[in-house]
C-alpha cells in the first residue's frame, strides 16, 4: 500500500489486504538499513489471520521516499502520521533494532493508540562504534559488512537457513546494496544518539515483549536488560539466534509473537 | 570490536548451507529421500502452505539436502538464494519463463552452447518468446537489438566453443540502461574463477553437471539471483510486480524487491513446470563442490601446458583460449579472468575431416563423449556433435569449422596428456590428405 506522509510516498505491505477497522491492527518496524520484507514471513502471518498489518519501510528505505529521518523521535512521529494516514486509531507494535527503539518511543509518546509493544533484538543504549559510524558516513562497503557479519550470529554463514535456498548475508548485502547514500548512516546516527530510553520506557503502560537472541553480536541480551526492567511487567523470550532473529529464528520468533498479540476474537 | 571477516572461498565451499544434522549430528549432508513432510497441525501445513513459515512441503519444490546445495551455491557466487534444478537446461528455462510470456524478446549471444542455441532460437520461438543473436563482443549489436519487447540479455561468461570472454561490465551496462537484467552461464568458470555478479551481472546459472559437480557423475543445474535488479523500478516485469493470481493475489515485488524473483521461479516455476533436483543428485553435486577450489587450479594448471603444447604444434592452425595473446578477447580474459580461462577450448586441426577424425580415433587417454567439465580429459568434434543442429551460417557465427575440436582438461598427469595428443597429432598427420 502506498501512502503519502508529509508529501512523500511511503510503502506498508499490508499482506495483500485492504485494511479493515473491525481488525485489530499490528504495525513492524524493521531496523537500520533494512525494509519490510525482513518481516517477511510475520507480517503475512498476521496479515492473513485476522489482522490488519502494516510492515513499513521508513523514509529512504525499500520502496519509501528519502529523505531518511534523523532520529528516533522523528521516526515515531512519523509512524504516528502514518496511523493517522492509514486511519489506524491504535495498533500492536513489534519494532526490530532501530524499529524497536521506535516502537518504544510511540508508546512513550502515544500511549492512547499503542496497545503493545514487541522490541526484538533491542538494546539500552543502543551505541554503534565509531569506526562502523565513520564506514557508513563514508557510504564504504565496510559499513554494509559491519552490518550484514555482526547482523547475524557467528555461525549463520555456515549454518542452513530456515528459508531452502537462501543466503542470508547475500540477502542483507543486496538490501543495503539498494539504499541511497546516506541512509544507513542516519539509521545508526539515530540508534546512537538516542538518548530516552529509560525515560520512555518508565512511561509505557502497555504490555511489552521482549525478543532476544542469545548468539546476537550488535545487541547482545544483557543490554537489553536496563529496558526490559524499566517496562513494568514486560516478558523476556530469548531464542538461539544471532540479530537478526526474524530470519535466524523465524517460527520461534512467530510463536512468541503469536502468543503475546492477542487472537482477534480477544481483542475488543 | 575488531573488523568483520567474511569465510573464505574454501570454507564455503565445504561448508556454507549446513550444519551438522540436528536429529542425527550427521557431519556429512544427510540424504534426506523424501517427497514429503509430516505436518504438526493443521495450522502448520496451512501456514508452510501460505509462505508464513519456513519448512518444507514436497520436494519438487523444496528438499533440506537440495537446500543445502543451492544456499552453497549462493554463498559462492554471492546472490541471494538459488534454485537448484533438473539439469543447466532447466535452469535457463527457469529464468526465462520467471520472467517472460509470449512476445517478450531475449538478446542474446551467438557463441552459445548448442543447447541453449536450440532453446533460443527454435523452441522458445514455437511459444512466442524470440531472440535476437549478437556477437559477444559486438557492444553496438547489443545495444541496437534491443526493442520494447526485450525482457533479458543473456550470454555465457565464456563463450562456447569460441572461448569469446563476454565483457559483463559493459554488456551489464547497456542491460540496466534498458532496464533489463542480464544473465549469464557461468558453467565455464565456476565462482572459483570468476564471480559474475561482482562484475555487474544480474542473474547467473550453471550446468551442475560440469565442474561444480565434476566428475561427470550426475545432471543438475543452479539458477542464483543477485537480488540487486530493481524489478519494481523498471517497470518491464508485471510477473514480478503485479498481483498474481496463480499464488492468490501475491505481488512478489512487495513480499520482498531481493526475493521477487526466486519466490516466484520456486513457487511457480517448480511448482509448475517441475524441473527440480532429486536429493541423491544435490548430495553427489556437493562432494564436487567441496574440492572445487583444490580442482580448478589444477584444470587450470594442466590446461595451460596443452594449451602451449597445442600452439607450437605444426598440425594445429590455431588454438582458440583468451589467454593466448593472439585470441581477441586477450585483454578482456587478463581483466575479468586472472585466476584462468577454464579447462574447455577449443582448437582447429589442419588437414580436414579426415586428420580430425584419426586424431579423435587415436586418443587413448581423452574420451570421446558429449560432455565436458569432468575430472577425466574429453575430446569432442562440435560440427558433427553438440553444434551439429546448427546452420552453416550458424556455425560460422560461432567460430566453428570442419576442423575444429574441443578439448575439455582433466585432472590427469598433464604428461599422459601431451602424450596422448602427440600421438593422435601424430595419426592425423599421416590421415591428412
Amino acid at each position: 500500500m502506498q501512502i503519502e506522509i508529509d508529501g512523500r510516498k511511503a510503502f506498508a505491505y499490508t499482506a495483500a489486504h485492504a485494511l479493515d477497522p473491525a481488525k485489530p491492527s499490528v504495525v513492524f518496524l524493521h531496523g537500520a538499513g533494512l525494509d519490510h520484507s525482513w518481516f517477511g514471513l510475520q507480517s503475512r502471518y498476521f496479515g492473513h489471520h485476522g489482522r490488519n498489518v502494516l510492515a513499513l519501510d521508513f523514509p529512504g528505505h525499500g520502496r519509501s521516499d528519502g529523505p531518511p529521518l534523523a532520529s528516533v523521535e522523528e521516526m515515531a512521529g512519523w509512524v504516528a502520521r502514518v496511523l493517522d494516514a492509514a486511519n489506524v486509531r491504535t495498533a500492536s507494535l513489534v519494532g526490530h533494532s532501530m524499529g524497536s527503539l521506535v516502537a518504544l518511543e510511540c508508546a512513550a509518546r502515544y500511549p492512547e493508540r499503542v496497545e503493545r509493544i514487541a522490541l526484538i533484538g533491542t538494546a539500552y543504549p543502543m551505541k554503534v562504534g565509531e569506526a562502523f559510524l565513520e564506514a557508513a558516513r563514508r557510504n564504504e562497503q565496510g559499513a554494509f559488512d559491519m552490518e550484514t557479519i555482526w547482523g547475524h550470529a557467528p555461525k549463520a554463514p555456515l549454518g542452513g537457513n530456515p528459508n531452502p535456498g537462501m543466503w542470508m548475508y547475500g540477502d542483507t548485502l543486496a538490501r543495503l546494496g539498494r539504499l541511497g547514500p546516506g541512509v544507513l548512516h542516519a539509521g545508526l546516527k539515530a540508534c546512537n544518539g538516542y538518548a530516552a530510553g529509560i525515560e520512555s520506557a518508565a512511561k509505557v503502560k502497555c504490555p511489552a515483549l521482549f525478543i532476544l537472541g542469545e548468539r546476537d553480536q550488535m545487541t547482545p541480551p544483557k543490554a537489553a536488560g536496563s529496558l526490559s526492567q524499566a517496562i513494568a511487567g514486560a516478558r523476556v523470550v530469548r531464542l538461539p539466534s544471532g540479530h537478526s532473529i526474524m530470519a535466524e529464528a523465524p517460527d520461534a520468533t512467530l510463536d512468541a509473537l503469536v502468543e503475546f498479540l492477542p487472537a482477534p476474537a480477544a481483542v475488543k | 570490536m575488531s573488523s568483520p571477516k567474511y569465510p573464505g572461498f574454501d570454507t564455503l565451499a565445504l561448508h556454507a548451507g549446513q550444519s551438522p544434522d540436528p536429529a542425527t549430528g550427521s557431519r556429512a549432508v544427510p540424504i534426506y529421500q523424501t517427497t514429503s513432510y509430516v505436518f504438526r497441525d493443521t495450522a502448520h501445513a496451512a501456514s508452510l502452505f501460505n509462505m508464513e513459515r519456513a519448512g518444507h512441503v514436497y520436494s519438487r519444490i523444496s528438499n533440506p539436502t537440495v537446500a543445502v546445495l543451492e544456499e552453497r551455491i549462493a554463498a559462492l557466487e554471492g546472490g541471494v538464494g538459488a534454485i537448484a534444478t533438473a539439469s543447466g537446461q532447466a535452469a535457463l528455462h527457469l529464468a526465462i519463463t520467471t520472467l517472460m510470456d509470449a512476445g517478450s524478446h531475449i538478446v542474446a549471444s551467438s557463441s552459445l552452447y548448442g543447447g541453449s542455441h536450440n532453446l533460443l532460437a527454435y523452441t522458445l520461438k514455437r511459444f512466442g518468446i524470440a531472440t535476437t543473436f549478437v556477437r559477444p563482443g559486438d557492444l553496438e549489436a547489443w545495444q541496437r537489438s534491443i526493442q520494447a519487447s526485450t525482457r533479458l540479455l543473456f550470454g555465457e561468461t565464456l563463450g562456447n566453443p569460441g572461448l569469446d570472454v563476454l565483457d559483463i561490465p559493459a554488456v551489464a551496462a547497456i542491460a540496466h540502461d534498458a532496464g533489463v537484467p542480464l544473465l549469464v552461464d557461468s558453467t565455464f568458470t565456476t565462482p572459483y574463477l570468476m564471480k559474475p555478479f561482482s562484475l555487474g551481472a544480474d542473474l547467473l546459472y550453471h550446468s551442475a553437471t560440469k565442474f561444480l559437480g565434476g566428475h561427470g557423475t550426475t545432471i543438475g543445474g543452479v539458477l542464483v539471483d543477485s537480488g540487486r535488479f530493481d524489478w519494481g523500478k523498471s517497470g518491464k516485469f508485471a510477473q514480478l510486480s503485479e498481483p498474481y493470481a496463480g499464488f492468490h493475489g501475491m505481488d512478489f515485488e512487495d513480499e520482498s524487491g531481493t526475493r521477487a524473483f526466486l519466490l516466484r521461479a520456486r513457487r511457480e516455476g517448480l511448482r509448475d513446470f517441475g524441473a527440480c533436483m532429486a536429493p541423491m543428485t544435490a548430495f553427489q553435486i556437493l562432494q564436487g563442490v567441496e574440492t572445487l577450489h583444490l580442482r580448478m587450479p589444477r584444470h587450470v594448471e594442466n590446461t595451460r601446458k596443452v594449451v602451449q603444447f597445442l600452439a607450437a604444434h605444426a598440425m594445429v592452425e590455431t588454438v582458440l583460449y583468451p589467454e593466448l595473446p593472439g585470441h581477441p578477447d586477450h585483454e578482456l580474459c587478463r581483466r575479468l579472468l586472472p585466476r584462468g580461462a577454464g579447462a574447455v577450448f577449443s582448437f582447429n586441426l589442419k588437414g580436414g575431416r579426415e586428420a580430425g577424425r584419426a586424431f579423435i580415433e587415436s586418443l587413448r587417454v581423452f574420451s570421446h563423449l558429449a560432455n565436458v567439465g569432468d575430472a577425466k580429459s574429453l575430446v569432442i568434434h562440435p560440427a558433427t556433435t553438440t553444434h551439429y543442429r546448427m546452420s552453416d551460417e550458424d556455425l560460422k557465427k560461432a567460430g566453428i569449422t570442419a576442423g575444429t575440436v574441443r578439448l575439455s582438461i582433466g585432472l590427469e598427469d598433464c604428461q599422459d596428456l601431451l602424450d596422448d595428443l602427440e600421438r593422435a597429432l601424430a595419426a592425423a598427420r599421416r590421415a591428412a590428405p
